[in-house]
């Protein structure tokens, strides 16, 4: 267990360093082709949302709606409503526990 | 505090960036150490000395690659398989670090280190719009996380088991609320919010089909209408 251990640790180490280095180290320190850039632009937008609905609708490999769902959905309504960045989290938090507290 | 004029750095007053950062990072540190401590006690669950659970926090400091690897090493699933997994998981950094790119000077050694500090949130918070990436407020924000996200392995590595589970306290919709806080500024064009939504289903649609990680890497694809916006307007 313990030389397998530390193998895992290592290669998570260098697939992970090698990975966030690979964007800076090939495109870095020069602006990109404008077309490029306009990609570059769009690319927060893309991911966010992705991100955003692989943890909110899915667990693990499937898709699955829960109390978490209910709860992003409600942090929603108050990023809409213009309400601040930590009312949207607590509200998501207490609605998530909630629901998981009654069923 | 006024520098001499040298060639004017992209982003102005580095200093004040780097503390902007380490403030807007704070909310996200304090999620990242609970989560942090959920993921001492699950790799000492499933079989990690406590250094080993510390350490792999300490070098790698990817919290859904980390706990992707140890759920399937401890399932059995082998080096290999878990490896790949925490890479698979870590891919949507690819997008995110070329993204980054331009907006890092420096020799490449130099870009390939001040690239480790891209973490979601940070990447997301630093983005100034228009392909530009406020750095020092960069590393600033991921400093403060990774404080708590060391101090909370360590918590959790050493007091095992006798800390709740996390999904019961709702901790599991922390990040997905902090994203869409994120997301409702970006959404000012018309052509971002057919982005996030392009995005949205591309990751959706994924999700059953192929490995967590490779969904929200996939759904980066959908930026790529940013070309056509600009051929037109170049035509």
């Amino acid at each position: 267990m313990s030389g397998q251990q530390w193998a895992l640790i290592a290669g998570c180490a260098v697939v992970t360093a090698v990975i966030k280095a690979a964007g800076p180290v090939a495109f870095g320190g020069r602006p990109l082709p404008e077309r490029i850039g306009g990609v570059i632009a769009l690319m927060a937008p893309a991911l966010l949302a992705a991100l955003i609905v692989t943890q909110a609708l899915a667990d693990g490999e499937h898709l699955a709606i829960g109390a978490d769902t209910a709860g992003v959905g409600m942090a929603g309504v108050v990023v809409w409503r213009k309400g601040s960045i930590m009312l949207a989290v607590a509200v998501a938090v207490l609605m998530t526990a909630g629901l998981r507290a009654l069923g | 505090m006024d520098l001499p004029a040298a060639p004017p750095p992209p982003v102005p007053a580095p200093r004040e960036s780097f503390r902007t950062g380490l403030r807007a990072g704070v909310p996200y540190a304090v999620a990242g150490g609970v989560l942090a401590l959920s993921f001492g006690v699950i790799a000492r669950q499933a079989g990690f000395s406590v250094p080993g659970a510390i350490i792999m926090s300490a070098i790698v400091f990817a919290g859904s690659a980390q706990f992707a690897a140890v759920a399937i090493f401890a399932g059995g699933g082998g080096l290999f398989a878990a490896i790949a997994a925490a890479a698979l998981m870590n891919s949507r950094f690819l997008p995110m670090g070329v993204a980054l790119a331009p907006s890092l000077p420096g020799r490449l050694l130099k870009r390939a280190a001040q690239g480790q500090t891209v973490v979601d949130a940070s990447w997301a918070m630093a983005n100034r719009g228009e392909g530009r990436y406020d750095r020092h407020f960069l590393f600033g924000a991921t400093a403060v996380q990774y404080v708590t996200w060391m101090l909370g392995t360590v918590i959790g590595a050493v007091a095992g088991s006798g800390i709740g589970d996390p999904r019961k306290l709702g901790l599991d919709a922390i990040f997905p609320a902090f994203f869409l806080a994120l997301l409702a500024p970006e959404l000012r064009t018309a052509s971002a919010r057919g982005v996030a939504v392009g995005g949205a289903l591309i990751a959706l649609a994924l999700v059953p089909l192929a490995p967590p990680g490779v969904p929200v890497l996939a759904a980066s694809a959908a930026a790529l209408v940013g070309l056509r916006r600009h051929r037109e307007q170049a035509s």
